[in-house]
Order: structure tokens, then C-alpha cells, then sequence
């Protein structure tokens, strides 16, 4: 199987990159963009998809500052 | 005195405090394929870009072999110093609290900072003063310090007024663990050992853990 | 023969002229392989086809030369058994398609020539231009390259520890990332990229293959930049700087233990390059089977994998019997290696794919009998260049005009770029970016004695007004900085960066430019150690200035006396030196106010050579606290440059006041300042004041406080940057 997981920053951690393609966004005339955050993509393919969360866990995100989101693709 | 300065693949300072440590003791490197950490007193994380900083800062060095003797040996109270990747390193294996981000510029810096001595309670400030002001570089992309409800005792260095490069919370500029015994620091004292190259304060830090393990 | 307007080896960049050379030599038609590796092979970024008669011209000797120019970097002897290693090169079309991959496999690639001869990189140095920073894509372009510069060094480990750059509107469309490499090696570990012994294993080193570059030495590098760039894109080149510093360490230990017996590293033209100049330098040949090639996409074709352009790949030469050595020490450092080929007697390069033989080429075809065209330069019958904008107007006062010039980007603090690199690392770094004229490196660590300084020059508006003198100019300008730290020259790489050759005033902008350089060289006694040129710098609205860039190493006793450029303490005295004829032709304030000459001042060469033998004697002696050298925005520019890095003001009284006086530009010119018997006792030292007070004070022209002074130099860049 393969799996997907989106790793972004944690909601109310400062997310400069974010903030920066929000601000860069309007200087190219797309406008109404709000609450860009940037993170992370892993794409891997798996036997067990149920031990991908474990994955992240250990490995993959950083449970302090980081979300994430295993999705099967 | 013997210090062990761990070398991973990608680990750009590690030659730099090899120097610095032996200007207070003997060192040599350990090699992050081996457990053996030789008989070390103190073990030092360098900086640099170990594993390139895939994944994130640190997240694949802290698995190396030699990062479960390191931790061992942490857990017994040996000293162990994180300078700016190695900090990264040592709060992704847990044995300091927090994590480092981007910088808020989003550029890297390379600069020098003046730092306050915070608590001279560590292996590497015993021989500071309280309130000491040392001169160090800083040179980093990923440094901003971010450890909500840190305890205040656990803050060890802190840049002084107006001179935070990276939004770092609450200025912070190094941390240790529960037990004192492991300090993390993004700012670079072994490149601050000699007047030649910038200043000599940070050889405080290692002469403070060369004075600890004599004794 | 005559091919029709689509014929391949037209689309590859071929004349049929060059065509017909190769069938003659193949003794038959190439098959689309040999078409391709020939194209590469005779393109002008590998063959210099246009350059390389006159580049003969150039003095190489020098008593301390070990490795001149052809080896993969120049080698000179510094003494205590040790060697310095030391080249520039240009990767101006790949920076302006992708800016942050361009400058940082620009850094890669000249750190890769260096430790291919053994030598352990100690410092990089950029040269960029780029157009004025009121547009747009020059923002966009300097910010990139400088962050592809900071990403590549910064994560290898290697110090950035000096640079320069300008903005010209010249440079808009095509601008220039010219990286220079510094590396120590111990003599008896410096290695040549001649192949040697047949039946020895040819062994590739590093990453995978992929399609990186492919085409892109021809295709980019031999022609003029148009709209239809952004279909190159595929071809751009991304770098590793963690593959390659594995890479480095491995290869330096290979070369300690001599398990290697030649070593070259893959840049322009990917494998066939480097196989075939190996080859060419032992005058043997070389098999190569593509099949054993470890590929990073899957079914490339035999071409694309002889002229892939991926980056952090090496190819060295091995004894069968050290070969098992060699795979245990690429395995420890993590670095692949696959043995792909042998050194044969053929003087052929033969291409294998498995079994089959899929190309056949002699070696010397290759590299050594790419027909070479002379130039035919013509005066220009009138001005090429558009006048600058003006910008300040005429009448300004000197303070206005002190701060025009020190908030001109090309003038102004770059302190956004060099804060962006690690300058430090290797713990080697005497005296950091904006701190001292050079970049001062102690040997200590590596078992020498005193120190490397570095520097790296060039001003192609100068030169565009007088190609001769510019070129002398940057010889001097470099020379120049390096003798304000003590040290005298030991050798000079030099980048050619200029328009379309085939174009009558360009090859005259080109041949003059060589000549002058020639001319300084040679007054100086400094030989030509390698180089690089980079030609084809233009688009549809003009070619680049004529921008020759200059970098030189050299060595100096004691670092722990070096001078810097910031005045020290109140009350030393300051002081001028000369010979210095300022003069207001080529200067930035000329250019501030819409002007373009089209002239510069005759240098006296041999009364500058003179000065700077002074110069660097009278620094040795350590007695001096400042010591400047006066080049952008002139002396005013240079005092308050002084004020600035020390932070303190300085009472100056001038004998001439003058525009040129204040503002001029041109060789010679020097700031020393200290303690008043040492500034006093130096031969032609004419005091002009000292330090002290709160601000820049020239006497009946102007007093500016030293916090105005850093407000304007610190902030212009920054704040052009944000708009």
C-alpha cells in the first residue's frame, strides 16, 4: 500500500515560511489567501498501513512542534 | 581529562571543538557507527548539518549507535554538550525539552552574539559567573528555541538584550535537562577559544567541565 | 556536406565546418552518441575554442608554481611542506535560470576541482553581478544565488569567508555567480588527473546518474540567453552538499593511503569529459560501459548517461590490486562506488553499453583538436552600452553625495550576504567578512606557519570604459587588498566573463582585456595558475560589461598583527598612501550621475607594483592599527568606511578638495592609520589627520556623524530589498 503522511506545524506555532507565502501571494494578484502554514510530505510504501502512525511518532514528525495526517493514497 | 566529540555524516564543527576540547584536556572523536564511547568524561555533540538535516535538524542522528551509549551515559550523569546541531540532536532524542524551528528570518545567520549566564549550575558554566556576559558565535538557520512551560532553572544561557538572532522564546539561547547534567546551545563556543578567530569566552565552557571532572 | 536548416549537429551547436572536422577524424559519420559527446566535447564551455589562443598569452611560471593551468585547479607551494590549491569558475547561465541550484552547484563544482587535486577546501569565495536592484528579477536573482551560496558551503562545511558585488543594468539579463575555492594540501598528497596504467580499474565515485544538465554545457553555455528560457529548466543541475562532503572526506583518504592513482572530478559534459581529458593528459585511452553506471532514473540511454551533468560524482583511476581497499573505504564514508571502465592502450575513448560497442572516439580528437578560431576584434565604432540612469543630481553637495555613494548598492554594506554564510568553520578565519581588506586564514591547524590571504576583485563598468586598464586594474585592486594584510601574491585565477565573442567589439573588449591582464602579471611577477571563461554573456538587449575577475592567494607571517579596516583608537594618526591619481572617469559617482566614460587613466604599472611591495613590507612590520585600500565611491567612500568599521570618527584636513579628489577612483590609493610615530615613520606617508570624535570631519567639505555614516552603508541593501 502506499501511504501519505502530511506533517505540518502545530496550530499557534509561529509558521514563517507560511507567513512568507501568505505575504507573497497578493504581490502576485491572488488575493483572499489567509492561514497558509507549509509543512511536510512522506510518501512511502507499506505492508501494514496501521503501523504508519507509529512511524510518525518515532520518526517521521515531531510531536511537540508538528501535526500529521496519514492518509492512503 | 577526556572528551569525546561525536563525528556523524554531515557534521561540520566537529574538528573545530576537537580543538577546542584539547586546549583543556585530551579528546578525540567518536564515530556515530560505534558504542564505545572510550572512557570519555564528557561527551560533545558538534554542530553541523549531520545527515544533511533531512527530515528535520537532528531527527536522524539521534538513532545512531552511538547515540544510545550517549544516553546512557547521560541517564548516569556524564556531561554531555549540544552545540547548535547537537542541541537540535539532544531534543530529539529527549534529553532536553523543546525543539528548535526556523529561524524567524527564515535565513541562515552567522553572527556574534553576546549570551548571559543564566544558571551556573552545569557541568559547563560552573566556572562562569551568575549574570556573565560571553562573547560566542552564532551560525545557524534552524535555532528558533521553543519549549512551552520550560522550567525557569532549566534556562542556562539567554542572548543578551536586543541581540536574539533567531526569535528564540523568551531569548533563550541554551537549556539543560532535569538533572543538569546535559546542556544544549545553539551559540558556538568552540569557535570562540582563541582572540586570533573572535573571542576566548567560550573556552569557559569547557574549562568549567575540565575543572568538574578532576575534581 | 551540407545538412538541411534541422540537421542535428547544427541543433547541438555545431558548424558544418566543425561536422565535416569530425567525420575526417572518426574516418566516418558519428552515430547520435558521438554527435553528443562531440558537441559537448567542442562547445565553448569545454573546448574555449574562442579563448584559448589568446589565453597563451597569459604569463604561468612562477617559482612557486606546482600545478598551472589544464590540471583541475592551480597548486602553489606555501612553504613547511604544504601547498595551496586555488581556482575560479563562472556558472552565469544556470544561476540565471535557477538561481539557488545554479549558485550552489556553482560552489559544489569548484570545491570538487580542488580536493580533485588533493587539497582540502579551507575557503570559497563569490564574485556575483546582477542588474540594479530596482527590478524585480535582480531582487529576486541576488537573494536566490546568495541563499544557494549560504546552503551549498554552510552545509558542507566549508567558510565563505569573502566575495564581492556589484549591480549594473548591464547584468539584467545575464548575470554572473563566479565561485572561487582555497584549499591545503600536504605536498606529497597533491595528485594529478592523468590516467595512468592500462589495465588499471577507471572507479566512478559519489551519486547516482540522473538527467541533470543534460545538454546543458552546450546548449547553455554556448549561446545567448532568449524568452525561450524557461523551457531549459529540466536541464538545471541540483547539488548535495551531503553526498559531496562525504564524498570529500572519502576522497582525501583515499589519497592519503594512495589507493588512487589519478582522480577527476565530473563537471561540464559529465563523464565523456572527464574520461576523456584523463585519457588525453596520460595519452592513453579509456573504456567506459554505461551499463555499470548507477542510475538514478530509469531507461537513460547511453548518451544521457555520458553526458548527464549530475552533480557529486568523481572518477579516479585505481590499481586492480588496491581496489579492494579502495570499496572498503567508499563503504565506510557511505559514498558509492562502481568500478565502470579500464585504462586501455587504444588512445580511443570507447563507449560500451554492456557488450556493445556503442561509440569510438580518438581521445585527441576530443580534446585536443576542437579547431580554435582567432578572434577578430574591432575598436567599437561607438558606444555599446546604454548611459546608467542618473540617479543624483548634478550640483549635490559632498555630503549628499558621500551618502549617495556609500547607500549605492554596489558600495553599500553586504552584510545581507555575508551573515548568510559561515564564515568560521574550520576555525581558521583571522579576520572575517568587512572586517580587513582580504580574508585572513591561520595555517596553525594545518601544521604551516602564518597565514593564507584571500581576495577576489573585478569592475567591469571600469572595464567597459577601458578594457586594457580595467583588466590591469583588477590585477592591481587584488593585489592590492592582499598587501593591506601583509601578504604578497603567490598566484591569480581569473574568470573572463563577456558577451558574444563572434561579435567584432566583444572580441575586442576580450583580447584587450587579456592583454592588460597579461601586462600586470607580469609586472607583478605573478603567474596565471588556471581560470575560467565564460563567454556568450548577452541577450537581446546587449551584452554584459566586459567583467574579468581576478582572485589571488597569498601568504603572510603573523595574522596576529594583521590590520583592519575600521579605525582603532582615538588619536592615531592618519595617514595617505599613494602613488593615486584619482579620477572621476569609471568612477561610481559617475555612474550615480548617468555617465559611462569612455576611457580611464593610464596605470603606471611598475610604479604601482612598487607601491604595493612597500605597502605589504611596511604592514609586516605590524605597527599599523588601520590599513584601507581606496577603490569604490573613492577617498571620502574609503574614510568613511574607516569610521564605520571602528565606530569612531575621524578630523581629516585634504590637500585637494575636489570632486576627484573626494569621490575619484582608480589604483593606489591607500587609508593607514595607528600610533602616530609608526604612521609618521612610514615612507611616503602623507598625514591627513586622526582618529577621534563622533564623526567624519573632512575639513571645509563635510562633517557627518559615524551613526549617519553606518545608518546609510548598513541599510541600503536591506532596504532595497524590502520594497
Amino acid at each position: 500500500m502506499r501511504a501519505r503522511v502530511l506533517i505540518r506545524p502545530k496550530e499557534g506555532i509561529l509558521d514563517p515560511q507560511g507567513q512568507a507565502v501568505e505575504q507573497a501571494l497578493p504581490a502576485l494578484g491572488f488575493d483572499g489567501v489567509r492561514n497558509v502554514h507549509v509543512g511536510r510530505l512522506v510518501e512511502l510504501d507499506v505492508d501494514d498501513l496501521s503501523l504508519v502512525p507509529q512511524m510518525c511518532e518515532r520518526l517521521l514528525a515531531n510531536p511537540l512542534i508538528e501535526d500529521y495526517e496519514v492518509v492512503e493514497a | 581529562m577526556k572528551f569525546g566529540v561525536v563525528r556523524f555524516p554531515g557534521s561540520c564543527d566537529e574538528v573545530d571543538a576537537l580543538l577546542a576540547c584539547r586546549r583543556f584536556g585530551e579528546a578525540e572523536l567518536l564515530w556515530h557507527r560505534d558504542r564505545d564511547l572510550r572512557g570519555v568524561d564528557a561527551v560533545v555533540i558538534p554542530g553541523g548539518f549531520s545527515y544533511g538535516d533531512y527530515l528535520r535538524a537532528g531527527a536522524i542522528a539521534r538513532f545512531a549507535p552511538v547515540m544510545g551509549s550517549v544516553v546512557e551515559f547521560a541517564r548516569d550523569g556524564g556531561p554531555v554538550l549540544g552545540i547548535c546541531n547537537g542541541f537540535q540532536v539532544l531534543c530529539e532524542a529527549g534529553l532536553l525539552p523543546g525543539a528548535l524551528l526556523p529561524n524567524r528570518s527564515l535565513r541562515f545567520v552567522c553572527r556574534q552574539v553576546e549570551v548571559v549566564v543564566e544558571n551556573r549550575d552545569t557541568p559547563f558554566t560552573r566556572a562562569c559567573e551568575q549574570g556573565e556576559r560571553l562573547s560566542v558565535p552564532v551560525k545557524h538557520q534552524t535555532g528558533r528555541y521553543f519549549a512551552p512551560g520550560i522550567a525557569p532553572e532549566q534556562v542556562v544561557l539567554r542572548y543578551a538584550p536586543g541581540q536574539n538572532p533567531n526569535g528564540a522564546q523568551d531569548d533563550i539561547a541554551g537549556v539543560c535537562g532535569p538533572e543538569g547534567n546535559v546542556v544544549g546551545l545553539m551559540p558556538h563556543p568552540e569557535h570562540a577559544v582563541d582572540p586570533l578567530t573572535g573571542s576566548a569566552d567560550g573556552g569557559r565552557l569547557f574549562e568549567s567541565v575540565a575543572m568538574v571532572a578532576v575534581a | 556536406m551540407t545538412g538541411s536548416a534541422t540537421a542535428p549537429h547544427r541543433e547541438l551547436g555545431l558548424t558544418d565546418s566543425e561536422y565535416d572536422g569530425i567525420c575526417e577524424r572518426l574516418g566516418r559519420e558519428p552515430n547520435a552518441l558521438e554527435l553528443a559527446v562531440f558537441s559537448l566535447m567542442w562547445s565553448e564551455h569545454c573546448a574555449y575554442k574562442h579563448s584559448r589562443k589568446l589565453l597563451r598569452e597569459l604569463p604561468t611560471d612562477g617559482p612557486y608554481v606546482l600545478m598551472g593551468p589544464g590540471e583541475n585547479a592551480g597548486v602553489v607551494d606555501i612553504g613547511d611542506g604544504l601547498a595551496v590549491a586555488f581556482k575560479v569558475e563562472s556558472h552565469n547561465h544556470p544561476s540565471a535560470v535557477e538561481p539557488f541550484q545554479g549558485a550552489a552547484t556553482g560552489v559544489g563544482g569548484i570545491l570538487r576541482d580542488v580536493f580533485a587535486v588533493g587539497a582540502r577546501p579551507i575557503a570559497v569565495l563569490d564574485s556575483l553581478r546582477f542588474g540594479e536592484l530596482d527590478s524585480a528579477r535582480s531582487r529576486y536573482l541576488f537573494d536566490w544565488a546568495v541563499k544557494g551560496i549560504g546552503h551549498y558551503g554552510n552545509s558542507i562545511g566549508v567558510p565563505t569567508v569573502g566575495g564581492e558585488v556589484y549591480f549594473e543594468g548591464p547584468y539584467e539579463q545575464n548575470c554572473l555567480v563566479n565561485a572561487m575555492c582555497v584549499g591545503v594540501a600536504r605536498r606529497a598528497r597533491l595528485i594529478r588527473s592523468a590516467a595512468a596504467g592500462v589495465g588499471n580499474e577507471v572507479v566512478l565515485l559519489g551519486a547516482r546518474t540522473g538527467r541533470d544538465g543534460i545538454g546543458g554545457a552546450s546548449v547553455l553555455a554556448s549561446a545567448e540567453l532568449s524568452e525561450e528560457d524557461a523551457s531549459k529548466r529540466p536541464s538545471v543541475q541540483i547539488g548535495d552538499p551531503f553526498e559531496e562532503s562525504k564524498l570529500l572526506e572519502c576522497c582525501l583518504e583515499l589519497l592519503d593511503r594512495g589507493a588512487v592513482a589519478a582522480l577527476q572530478d565530473l563537471g561540464a559534459a559529465g563523464l565523456s569529459s572527464s574520461s576523456s581529458e584523463m585519457a588525453s593528459k596520460g595519452g592513453v585511452g579509456i573504456d567506459v560501459d554505461v551499463s555499470r553506471v548507477p542510475l538514478r532514473e530509469a531507461d537513460m540511454e547511453p548518451f544521457e548517461i555520458m553526458i548527464s551533468e549530475s552533480q557529486e560524482r568523481m572518477l579516479c583511476v585505481a590499481e586492480p590490486r588496491r581496489l579492494p581497499e579502495l570499496l572498503e573505504v567508499c563503504d565506510r564514508w557511505e559514498v558509492r562506488a562502481t568500478p565502470i571502465g579500464a585504462v586501455t592502450d587504444t588512445g580511443r575513448l570507447r563507449v560500451l553499453d554492456g557488450d556493445e560497442v556503442v561509440g569510438d572516439m580518438p581521445v585527441t580528437a576530443l580534446v585536443d583538436e576542437c579547431p580554435l578560431y582567432d578572434l577578430e576584434p574591432e575598436p567599437p565604432p561607438g558606444p555599446i552600452y546604454p548611459t546608467p540612469p542618473e540617479r543624483l543630481p548634478r550640483g549635490s553637495g559632498a555630503t549628499q553625495t558621500l551618502l549617495a555613494l556609500l547607500a549605492s548598492a554596489s558600495i553599500a554594506s553586504k552584510r545581507f550576504a555575508f551573515e548568510q554564510y559561515d564564515s568560521i568553520v574550520g576555525s581558521r578565519t583571522a579576520r572575517r567578512p568587512q572586517i580587513a581588506d582580504a580574508a585572513v586564514l591561520t595555517l596553525a591547524g594545518d601544521g604551516g606557519s602564518g597565514a593564507l590571504a584571500v581576495s577576489i576583485d573585478g569592475n567591469g563598468r571600469r572595464a567597459a570604459c577601458d578594457p586594457y586598464t580595467g583588466a590591469a586594474e583588477a590585477v592591481l585592486e587584488c593585489a592590492r587588498n592582499l598587501a593591506c594584510v601583509g601578504a604578497e601574491p603567490l598566484g591569480l585565477t581569473n574568470c573572463l566573463n563577456f558577451g558574444n565573442p563572434e561579435k567584432p567589439h566583444i572580441a575586442w573588449q576580450l583580447t584587450r582585456a587579456v592583454a592588460g591582464l597579461r601586462d600586470a602579471c607580469l609586472e607583478l611577477g605573478v603567474p596565471v595558475v588556471g581560470g575560467n571563461v565564460s563567454l556568450y554573456n548577452e541577450g537581446a538587449e546587449g551584452p554584459i560589461y566586459p567583467t574579468p575577475i581576478v582572485g589571488m592567494v597569498g601568504k603572510l607571517p603573523d595574522p596576529e598583527t594583521v590590520p583592519r579596516l575600521g579605525f582603532a583608537e582615538e588619536g592615531h594618526a592618519v595617514a595617505l598612501l599613494g602613488p593615486f591619481a584619482p579620477a572621476l572617469e569609471g568612477s561610481e559617482l559617475e555612474k550615480l550621475r548617468g555617465g559611462l566614460a569612455d576611457c580611464l587613466p593610464r596605470v603606471d604599472l611598475q610604479a604601482q607594483a612598487d607601491a604595493l611591495v612597500r605597502l605589504s613590507g611596511v604592514v609586516r612590520e605590524g605597527r599599523l592599527a588601520t590599513v584601507h585600500d581606496v577603490s569604490d565611491g573613492g577617498l571620502a567612500c574609503a574614510l568613511a568606511e574607516c569610521c564605520i568599521g571602528g565606530g569612531v570618527g575621524a578630523r581629516i584636513e585634504l590637500p585637494e578638495t575636489s570632486e576627484a579628489d573626494l569621490f575619484g577612483e582608480g589604483p593606489g590609493g591607500v587609508v593607514i592609520a595607528g600610533p602616530r610615530a609608526a604612521v609618521e615613520a612610514v615612507q611616503g606617508a602623507v598625514v591627513v589627520g586622526s582618529v577621534g570624535g563622533g564623526a567624519l570631519e573632512i575639513a571645509g567639505t563635510l562633517t557627518v556623524p559615524v551613526a549617519e555614516l553606518a545608518r546609510v552603508y548598513e541599510g541600503a541593501i536591506p532596504a532595497a530589498l524590502t520594497r
